[in-house]
């Protein structure tokens, strides 16, 4: 599609980069529309964030020019892109925490080697852009203490106080509850309005049809199509990210689940810092049932988690596994293996694999100790590499080379490669926390089915998700959690804006 | 997708990166050369032929290369764990102790037995010493970097207070124990070759040095062939995996660090044992530290760490024969010639990196480019 | 390319070994961890390696040794490539010495501050006590109070042979004499530690000591300082320093190290190289204190004459001085 009217705020023009042997963007070219809000959509490494870096001066383009208000302008590092009137609100906000909103917003904008004057200044500035934006913030509130939709807007107005014309923001509804995120979007709506230019990366479909005018679709590295949001679907736009035809409801038979597995009583628990994150949460889940636990995330799902898998202490609370209580002193993840107690971990970067080990290495992290693998201490390579091959060609790991090392395979197939080591073992408790973050369509798809799989066989399969339709689209039932508690119970038909009063904690 | 740094082959890795930084110090230090008014490349090549034109010069590369395998191993095993053992220098210092004990109080049993009993007590006067360290870290979370080098200082107070109070025999200026038997001694190589009819130059070169070979091939082993290795390694790479993975996070931490402390020990094998034949004070006298860089520039490997010991042996020995030959370069400008290499192999080891790197993508796009 | 060098060296080598061969010595000096510029000990023996250098046109080479494992490598550097007398700095060299004067019988080596018992090895020590019994004398004569201190470096039993001596020479001067001693330390590091040193005096000031004697190296500079900022008397050792605070330093305990030095290179440049202990006292003038025009007001001929009695006395051998390290033990 054409842009009519004044010149593209943005005009990308045959972008290209590439990072040794990954070609992150081919020839790209892309014209934004002043006063518009354009969505990028694309799978994990289509190529939207490095194209954005680009934009912003964090990389270097091998080839391409860069138009600003039909101005060719060279952009070599992000003072630049302040410069050209282009602002950032990145996924990790880049804000210091013990610092106030105030001083947040003048960093490295300080003016001059007083502070003083700088603040004055910014103080009067910040408080004209709350009012015309309708956002306002508590200027003098350290960051730490403020909610994390705040946090975004100050990233929001730090931009705008130095003068942003082109917002760029990347994933910005992922640390979100639905409603800090319609917040947001009447923000942008606002934004726009007063004609200013925003660029809104996403992968959640539902968002680029809220909110957005016009949108492109990346896939490796190139833009495989724009269009007015208003002419097209979802179903649309996600065979466009893909390539081909997806379908994003999964099929599910009705199944009696049986005796209960997992039967969790009044647990509570503390993170690192001594903050009660857990508190009283009880729940059970029997054979054949997946329960998912909805929330946004930092409620106390990832604690929760952690005690279920034997790596936190639990505070008070009881754990019974089959009917037998587990003693908190001697419940560390090697015996709850044992008791054939599956995890995936939230984050397989961190914990799930180690990015430096092989594929082979990475299969037997947690069964290590199995006398198949490591006989009288040693390690039998080849039998780790025959049982590697096996659950590679089992879970269509690709490529299925067990020697490669783990950080060289997409973020799909890693994942497949923790769930094929978790599954593989016949576990019959299955706890499995974000399944699918960071997962291409496609993969996605089919760690979908062998979730279903698995509660089909029979297994109790407690489900941790930060992605609504994932859980809806999965769980049997719906446990929301809001500041460490359990605040109600649904059904998978519950409708999203009752689960999102939940997940605000505003219902019960 | 995030910013990665640009993968290198492993034989970049391991050869490319070495050898530029080796080049880039000597480069300096060139200059420093010249500023003193002296031919740099005649520098150079005083010391190549010192460390490895004749065979005692040699016999001194292989020797003070000895002492910078095993601190280098030490270094490596407790690195494959993630932890930063600064405190090699001062293990090794301890486990003279060891050594003395066994060269001192049981010189009445015949020499193998009297070598194996040092070997093992150094062993485990050097894990002593990093027993403690060790245990605060994984038990009490107290910073390993602080507490060994607090060591260090421990370990020298205690053996200064040790040797002057106890181990100095009566009326005896230097704070040294007395001069080992010779049958406690371990044997010199050039003793060895006699053994077999041939000669050898003279040098302090002993059976330590087969010794720090062995322990190579064993923590090589080890690192890569055992279950403890892999959790060991597991450990270092990501902490979380471990937890995860229900790995004794706690006991790999204390073993990883007194497999650490048991290799710098045998330090006190090579220096007093088998060259100085006393405890003498300071006898670690900063292996421990170059230990460091060696085991960074080695990669960690056994191999490498080898190779670049014996590159450290070889600037230690040929830098005595440049400052021996050259009058005009005092010892201190040797020093200053160490310190370069050790800066660029070890701490500046990411100044280049990201250059090479760039210049591989380079090469391989247009590889890339070409096939397609 | 790597083979020319090497004939190439060898030939130099060879050709400077004929040059001098004919009928000069080749004199070599090694020093210890120190160094030779730690303004001290070493520094000494640099100096009157430099003089005879200057006074002969017969050059020195020297070495400054890293570690403990180049002594031997040293030395036998020196040894091979002809090089004779060979001398050794400071006691820690003893058992290299030891062992590569076995494998050069021919060679002749020098060691100071040590006895190696060879055939081919000149020892030299010092009487150090005889010369710290006359400054004793000195402090005890010129405190008011009637307490003087002493500041050793590092605690080994050649310092204890300064301060047994000392006491003795204020013992000697005042029977009920009040001698306050300190060592700064148990290693090396105790030779460099002038804040240490100044800390320690001030403390034997502070109990009333009017005069304290050092030797302790560069740790003695902090002692003098301390002195000249209490507007107390220091001494200082091995070399004359009475002009570092002129008003302020006593006097200086002498050691000659850098007469060993010379009178070894010129004996062996003479053919009267001897090897054996050399112990060298206030009769050989090893040993001495030092009167200049910086402390000449400090000295009142009462203390010169008692001082000078004393002298002849040892050198008589009327007075014997006690030596700490024949018994490990000091009767004064």
């Amino acid at each position: 599609m054409s842009v009519s009217g004044p010149a593209a705020a943005i005009d990308l023009k045959g972008i290209d980069k590439r990072f040794g042997a990954v070609h992150a963007n081919k020839a790209v070219s892309l014209a934004i529309a002043p006063g518009t809000i354009h969505g990028i959509v694309g799978e994990n490494g289509a190529g939207k964030s490095t194209l954005m870096s680009i934009l912003y001066g964090f990389y270097q383009a091998d080839a391409g020019e860069i138009f600003i208000n039909g101005a060719p302008r060279k952009i070599v590092r992000p003072s630049d892109a302040i410069a050209a009137g282009i602002g950032m609100v990145h996924q990790h906000f880049m804000l210091v925490e013990p610092f106030t909103v105030l001083e947040n917003v003048v960093l490295g904008a300080e003016g001059g080697a007083r502070l003083i004057g700088g603040l004055t200044k910014a103080r009067t500035e910040l408080q004209r852009l709350g009012d015309a934006y309708n956002m306002s913030v508590p200027l003098d509130t350290p960051v730490s203490e403020l909610a994390v939709g705040v946090q975004q807007r100050v990233e929001i107005l730090k931009a705008l106080y130095r003068g942003a014309d082109v917002l760029i923001l990347d994933e910005p509804t992922g640390v979100l509850t639905p409603s800090e995120a319609d917040h947001l979007f009447r923000v942008l709506d606002q934004l726009r309005h007063q004609g200013k230019t925003v660029i809104f990366i996403t992968h959640k479909l539902r968002e680029i049809m809220a909110i957005t005018d016009n949108v492109s679709v990346m896939r490796r590295g190139e833009i495989v199509g724009t269009v007015a949001t208003k002419t097209t679907t979802p179903q649309a736009l996600a065979e466009l990210m893909v390539g081909r035809t997806v379908r994003l409801k999964v099929d599910k038979a009705a199944r009696a689940p049986g005796p209960v597995v997992l039967d969790v009583r009044e647990l509570s628990a503390t993170d690192n810092r001594g903050t009660t994150r857990l508190r009283d949460v009880s729940f059970t889940i029997r054979e054949g049932e997946i329960v998912g636990i909805a929330g946004v995330a930092g409620n106390g799902q990832s604690e929760l988690l952690e005690v279920l898998a034997g790596i936190r202490r639990r505070a008070s609370g009881e754990i019974l596994l089959h009917g037998q209580p587990l003693d908190p002193a001697h419940t560390d993840p090697a015996k709850l293996r044992e008791a054939r107690c599956a995890h995936v971990p939230e984050d397989r970067h961190r914990m799930g694999l180690v990015m430096s080990f092989s594929a082979c290495e990475n299969t037997i992290l947690g069964y290590q100790d199995d006398p198949r693998f490591t006989p009288h201490g040693l390690l039998n390579r080849t039998a780790i590499a025959a049982d590697t091959s096996g659950k590679m060609i089992a879970f269509d790991v690709r490529p299925g080379n067990p020697q490669l090392r783990a950080s060289l395979f997409s973020g799909g197939n890693q994942q497949k490669l923790v769930l094929a080591r978790e599954f593989e073992r016949d576990p019959t408790l299955l706890i499995v926390g974000q399944p699918t973050r960071g997962v291409d369509i496609g993969a996605i798809e089919f760690i979908h089915k062998r979730l279903i799989a698995m509660r089909d066989a029979g297994k109790a399969v407690l489900l941790v998700s930060v992605e609504l339709d994932e859980i809806r689209a999965l769980a049997d039932r719906v446990l929301v959690m809001f500041d460490g508690r359990i605040v109600g119970e649904r059904g998978p038909d519950a409708s999203e804006q009752d689960l999102g009063l939940l997940m605000a904690g505003i219902a019960s | 997708m995030s910013a990665r740094a640009a993968e290198l082959p492993w034989w970049a890795d391991a050869l490319v990166m070495p050898v530029l930084n080796l080049a880039l110090a000597f480069l300096v230090s060139g200059g420093v050369l010249l500023a003193l008014g002296e031919d740099p490349i005649e520098c150079v090549q005083i010391m190549f032929n010192g460390a490895f034109s004749s065979g005692s010069g040699i016999g001194y590369t292989l020797f003070y290369a000895t002492n910078f395998i095993f601190t280098g191993l030490a270094f490596a095993v407790a690195f494959h764990a993630g932890l930063f053992n600064i405190g090699v220098e001062g293990q090794a210092y301890i486990a003279g102790l060891g050594v003395a004990l066994a060269s001192l109080y049981f010189e009445f049993l015949p020499a193998p037995v009297i070598i194996l009993l040092a070997i093992v007590f150094s062993a485990a006067f050097g894990a002593a010493w990093a027993f403690i360290p060790a245990y605060l870290q994984a038990k009490r979370g107290s910073h390993l970097v602080i507490t060994t080098i607090m060591f260090n200082f421990i370990a020298t107070a205690l053996m200064a207070f040790l040797l002057v109070n106890f181990l100095k025999p009566d009326g005896d200026m230097a704070p040294e124990t007395r001069t080992f038997a010779e049958h406690a001694r371990m044997p010199l190589l050039q003793d060895v070759f006699g053994w077999f009819g041939l000669t050898m130059a003279q040098s302090p070169l002993n059976l330590s040095f087969v010794w720090a070979l062995i322990c190579a091939a064993a923590v090589s082993l080890l690192v890569w062939r055992t279950r403890l290795g892999y959790e060991l390694r597991t450990l270092g790479a990501s902490p979380d995996a471990a937890v995860y993975a229900g790995m004794p996070v706690t006991r790999l931490t204390v073993i990883a660090l007194m497999i650490s402390g048991a290799l710098g020990g045998f330090l006190a094998l090579n220096e007093v044992m088998g060259s100085q034949n006393r405890l003498t004070l300071e006898f670690s006298g900063g292996y421990g530290f170059v230990g460091i860089a060696v085991a960074l520039m080695g990669r960690s490997r056994s191999i490498g760490i080898i190779l670049a010991a014996i590159l450290f042996g070889a600037l230690y020995q040929g830098g005595a024969e440049l400052a021996f030959d050259k009058p005009n370069i005092t010892r201190d400008m040797v020093v200053l010639v160490q310190g370069l290499v050790i800066l660029m192999a070890g701490a500046l080891e990411h100044m280049l990196r990201p250059t090479v790197g760039r210049l591989f993508a380079g090469c391989s796009t247009t590889a890339t480019a070409q096939e397609a | 390319m790597l083979t020319r060098t090497i004939i190439a060296i060898t030939a130099t080598a060879l050709m400077a070994g004929a040059a001098i061969a004919a009928d000069k010595i080749k004199p070599a000096v090694v020093y210890d961890l120190g160094g030779k510029n730690d303004k001290s000990f070493n520094q000494g023996v640099f100096d009157g390696a430099t003089k005879f250098q200057k006074e002969t046109g017969i050059k020195f080479r020297d070495f400054e040794i890293q570690n403990d494992s180049q002594r031997e490598q040293a030395l036998r550097n020196f040894a091979s490539k002809g090089f004779s007398p060979i001398l050794a700095v400071g006691f820690s060299q003893a058992q290299a010495v030891a062992k590569i004067a076995d494998e050069f019988p021919k060679t002749q080596f020098g060691i100071i501050d040590m006895v190696v018992d060879k055939p081919n090895v000149a020892s030299i020590v010092f009487k150090e006590h005889e010369g710290s019994f006359l400054v004793g004398m000195l402090a005890e004569m010129a405190a008011k109070s009637g307490k003087v201190g002493f500041v050793g470096g590092m605690d080994i039993p050649l310092i204890r042979r300064f301060a047994c001596g000392y006491v003795g020479g204020a013992k000697a001067a005042n029977p009920k004499a009040e001698v306050f001693q300190n060592m700064t330390g148990t290693t090396g590091a105790a030779w460099n530690d002038p804040v240490k040193g100044g800390e320690l005096a001030k403390a034997q000031f502070a109990q009333g000591a009017d005069v304290v004697y050092h030797a302790a190296g560069g740790t003695g500079v902090g002692v003098l300082q301390a002195a000249a900022d209490a507007k107390k008397l220091g001494i200082g050792v091995d070399s004359n320093q009475n002009g570092m605070h002129p008003g302020s330093v006593l006097t200086s305990m002498l050691k000659r190290v850098d007469v060993a030095a010379y009178t070894l290179f010129d004996a062996a440049k003479n053919g009267k190289f001897k090897a054996g202990v050399q112990a060298l006292g206030l009769a050989e003038g090893g040993v001495g204190w030092a009167l200049d025009k910086n402390n000449k007001a400090l000295i009142t001929s009462e203390m010169q004459k008692a001082v000078d009695t004393a002298t002849a006395d040892i050198k008589s051998g009327k007075i014997v001085v006690h030596d700490y390290m024949s018994d490990s033990k000091c009767p004064y």
